[in-house]
């Protein structure tokens, strides 16, 4: 489909939208289309002002047919394509604006702040339930002995989980999210700026239990990582494709359960690669430690390549 | 309720930086393989806009489609969500490249 009126080449939403005229019902404007290529080229009477390409410009010229009365009425059709009878472009202003703009403008500060304390930081998300505390305190304990580390903590109310992650001997923020359903780039920024400085470590976020708003969120970590339990059955991944698409790793939790439920593991990694091929996958139990040798490893990894990747930089 | 407040910003931030006085319509582009539903969006627009500068203003939302990347047939096709299959050879192996605009593109303003 066209970006620029909306059109597609089997329906053109201008033709309908200039239906009364039908000598004006000829081929939407060539505009640039989303695959990069270009539509027919539209004809108003007159070859003459036959149109090459409208791809990056606005209609400010006007369209006459071979009668001279105008054949295209440029009501409104400007870059979004939208239309409105008895708008005219100069009361249009065009913004252009990403509504997420100020999140990622504030998730960019964060990387940078990050990159600054050659700081990794992963971004957990789950729905309620499915052992992303459990998972962290657990595997805190176990890094915190190779790196400093620290975890930021999204909950709608209470400090419990920040006091479980620092009855493990690891600093941890508690974000109080109130009525929010997720964590924001600017929570992040507030909350490390209260940790102890963690220069060459390891930051984990805890965001909000939810598997939809979490996703769209920047928070300027290096990675977002899927927590699902064995009890949420094997379809989460294709009801929540979106939580899926957005992250690197998906961390199968209480696979000690496995034997117990009537869960096809298979069938889970199959569906959220159906999201996201390149999907990486683990199965741990955080009760059990079971798994978690694999996990300590992938860290392992991201943080030889984030290491590798501040050396480049620096050469 | 976070993208509204997003698009009540910028709307916000738009009026004061060109001193304009009141806004008729508000023009989005949301791709289907965006976080947001649109209908979603027009069910809070109205809660949030109250006593904003947008209140009272027509909000106007372009549907795009979701493009992806078939690796099996090379080539773009268009898919409703993600994780649906390729529509013409059916296979999962799809690279998202298209549809996932949250944008607020324009405002006709008075």
């Amino acid at each position: 489909m066209c970006t620029v009126c909306g059109c597609s080449q089997a329906t053109s939403s201008i033709e309908l939208a200039r239906g009364r005229d039908p000598e004006s019902q000829g081929r939407c404007c060539p505009h640039r289309q989303d695959d990069g290529e270009r539509h027919d080229a539209h004809f108003h009477g007159d070859e003459r002002l036959q149109h090459s390409s409208h791809a990056r410009h606005s209609h400010d010229h006007e369209h006459y047919q071979s009668d001279g009365r105008q054949a295209l009425l440029t009501c409104g059709a400007g870059p979004a394509g939208l239309k409105v009878k008895g708008t005219s472009r100069e009361r249009i202003i065009w913004v252009e604006r990403d509504i997420l703009g100020k999140n990622n403008a504030i998730a960019a500060d964060n990387r940078t702040l990050f990159a600054a304390d050659e700081l990794l930081v992963f971004n957990l998300m789950s729905s309620p339930g499915a052992g992303k505390t459990s998972l962290l305190v657990r595997a805190v304990s176990e890094l915190k002995l190779s790196y400093p580390t620290g975890v930021i903590e999204g909950d709608q109310q209470t400090s419990n989980d920040a006091e479980r992650i620092r009855a493990a001997g690891v600093p941890a923020i508690q974000v109080n999210t109130g009525k929010g359903c997720h964590l924001d780039a600017a929570m992040i920024g507030e909350a490390y700026r209260r940790l102890p400085r963690l220069t060459r470590g390891i930051l984990f976020i805890e965001n909000v239990g939810n598997l939809v708003c979490p996703a769209a969120f920047d928070l300027g970590e290096a990675c977002k990582i899927v927590v699902l339990s064995m009890t949420e059955g094997e379809d989460k991944p294709l009801k929540y494709p979106d939580m899926f698409a957005a992250s690197s790793l998906m961390v199968i939790n209480k696979i000690d359960l496995a034997s117990l439920l009537e869960c096809d593991l298979d069938k889970t990694i199959g569906y959220a690669r159906r999201a996201n091929p390149k999907i990486e996958v683990l199965t741990v139990s955080a009760r059990t430690g079971e798994g978690f040798g694999a996990l300590y490893a992938w860290i392992g990894r991201q943080v030889a390549h984030q290491r590798q990747a501040v050396e480049d930089a620096r050469r | 309720m976070a993208v509204c407040l997003g698009i009540i910003q910028i709307v916000e931030e738009e009026v004061r930086h060109r001193s304009l006085s009141r806004v008729r319509s508000i023009y989005l582009e949301i791709g289907a393989l965006s976080h947001v539903a649109p209908d979603a969006i027009r069910f809070c627009f109205a809660v949030v806009a109250t006593r904003t500068i947008a209140e009272g203003a027509a909000l106007e939302i372009l549907e795009l489609p979701g493009i992806a990347w078939c690796m099996s047939c090379s080539s773009s096709v268009e898919i409703a969500r993600r994780g649906d299959p390729c529509p013409c050879c059916g296979s999962y192996q799809l690279q998202v490249i298209g549809g996932e605009q949250m944008r607020v593109k324009e405002l006709e303003i008075d």
